[in-house]
């Protein structure tokens, strides 16, 4: 017996299932993933399934019956302890090992710990799966003052649903800006200004010490003084979850190494998805993306060359995030421009702003702005005339040729 | 249950029945119908759920959101009869609705 295994549950996945059964692919196909669900999309998590606003059966990326009617054989709460690249075969932590003919590691990152006095306290919280905004959700209901450790996006979006359902709402930055790592000083403050105007109470240079309360959390301490809350989520970056591909004497290096063909150091096993370090052809160097559609299309990717074709992964990254009525719609990196463009007018919360490179569109952050969004996306890499892209009367269709 | 015929850009034609309320996109994407990618799952976010309405559907079909349209406006293979699938819920009205998928989604 030999079949397609998949270590994970997650969108890669999900997606490499359907692709491998889209593809015609009739063989014997399980799905190893540790969590009560079967594969969900992760970003309405910090948004519309916390608000509320759209339920599990929107959350997930296939209807639960999918999985048995296509004849995949879906194994939820199933950890994977072990995988043998020498006999071909995973060990399950029920003590079950499954032999495969190629295997898909699909398994994504966590949420990177605080490792601080209190962190232990009820009312503490990461925010990565549906059992955690669940847990979330619920306190978010008799809470008051919420604290949000980390400006990144994950904690931005918590920040915007809680102050928008009437909470009290703290975030701590410990660098000197909210969002530092993934953008520039600009957008970082047009993202201060917006959370500050609808209430939210930012606080930047504020690294969190410690929580105190008795059993609950009661006050986040940073240094030498604290603020009282009832309820505090943790956003402060995910590390990519190697440890099985490394154990099993993959190379792993920043992520677990892959190909264009998101083949691993052993050719029978593939990798796809947040936990990958993987070459991009476009921007000509190695990546590790903590974003959906790389894990959907490494996923295409993969599922093609698990069953014999011969796919290479090239796709330009993007990204997008939902704050309030705000559309945030990322091409690129910022950091590779060196000349910002600003089309639009920030007052009215509708510009975009491209960044470039040598006369060329590296990257661009539209804000309630699809059509510089797509503009970007198709257009990176390729020489523009930036006095086009600042000009708002120049219709941006004209770049376009068929 | 409302029906829907999705018509490959090769012609390989889907006929799939659905749920009220189901988006054209999760339908085509939970029926592991080519040509769809659906990236964003339904948030308007990507526009790569790219369909083109049969002309005697698109009235029933709804109206674009202002994202929509933007999203739709610079997508290369654009037609009058353009839509982002997943921006559309089935309806009773909607059954027997036929749409078309282009070569590409961008």
């Amino acid at each position: 017996m030999s079949a397609m295994v998949m270590v994970g549950a997650g969108h890669a996945a999900g997606q490499a299932a359907a692709t491998l059964r889209q593809a015609g692919y009739e063989g014997e196909l399980i799905i190893l993933g540790d969590e009560s669900h079967p594969p969900y999309q992760r970003p309405p998590l910090s948004k519309q399934y916390l608000s509320g606003e759209h339920g599990l059966e929107k959350v997930y990326l296939r209807p639960e019956k999918f999985y048995a009617d296509r004849n995949i054989d879906l194994r939820t709460d199933t950890s994977v302890i072990k995988i043998d690249p020498a006999n071909k075969s995973v060990t399950t932590s029920g003590g079950n090992t499954i032999d495969y003919e190629k295997l898909l590691i699909a398994t994504g990152s966590r949420p990177r710990k605080l490792g601080i006095e209190g962190s232990d306290l009820e009312g503490v919280h990461y925010l990565r799966t549906i059992a955690d905004v669940d847990v979330i959700s619920t306190a978010m209901k008799s809470a008051t003052n919420v604290c949000i450790v980390g400006g990144g996006y994950i904690g931005l979006e918590v920040a915007s649903v809680a102050v928008v359902s009437g909470l009290q709402v703290n975030v701590l930055e410990m660098e000197e800006r909210i969002l530092q790592r993934v953008t520039t000083p600009e957008m970082s403050e047009f993202y201060h200004d917006l959370h500050t105007g609808r209430g939210v109470a930012i606080h930047v240079n504020t690294a969190c010490s410690g929580f105190e309360g008795d059993g609950h959390v009661e006050r986040v301490v940073c240094g030498e003084t604290s603020i009282d809350t009832d309820l505090v989520i943790v956003g402060i970056g995910i590390i990519p979850n190697t440890e099985l591909a490394s154990d099993a004497g993959l190379t792993c290096d920043n992520g677990i190494v892959v190909d264009d063909h998101c083949v691993t150091s052993d050719p029978n096993i593939f990798a796809a998805g947040d936990c990958t370090n993987h070459p991009n052809p476009i921007l000509d160097r190695r990546l590790r993306l903590e974003s959906v559609p790389n894990a959907m299309e490494q996923a295409r990717t993969a599922a093609a060359n698990m069953a014999g074709g011969d796919k290479s992964y090239a796709a330009v990254p993007w990204f997008w995030s939902d704050q309030y009525e705000l559309k945030l719609q990322m091409v690129g990196f910022s950091s590779d421009g060196d000349v910002q463009v600003v089309r639009g007018n920030k007052a009215t919360n509708k510009f975009a702003v491209f960044y470039i490179s040598n006369g060329a569109i590296v990257a661009v952050d539209a804000i309630n702005s699809p059509r510089e969004f797509m503009i970007a996306k198709q257009l990176y890499g390729k020489q523009v005339d930036v006095s086009q892209l600042a000009d708002v009367n120049f219709d941006l269709k004209n770049l376009l040729q068929k | 249950m409302p029906k829907v015929t999705f018509i490959e850009h090769n012609g390989t034609e889907h006929v799939i029945e659905g749920d009220i309320g189901d988006s054209l996109m999760s339908l085509a994407t939970g029926n592991l119908v080519p040509g769809i990618d659906a990236d964003c799952g339904g948030e308007c976010s990507c526009a790569t759920c790219h369909c083109i309405v049969d002309d005697a559907w698109i009235e029933k079909a709804g109206q674009l959101s202002e994202t929509e349209e933007s999203m739709l406006d610079l997508n290369p293979d654009r037609e009058s009869n353009s839509r982002l699938s997943c921006q559309i819920p089935l309806t009773e009205e909607l059954d027997g609705i036929v749409v078309q998928l282009p070569e590409f989604q961008y």
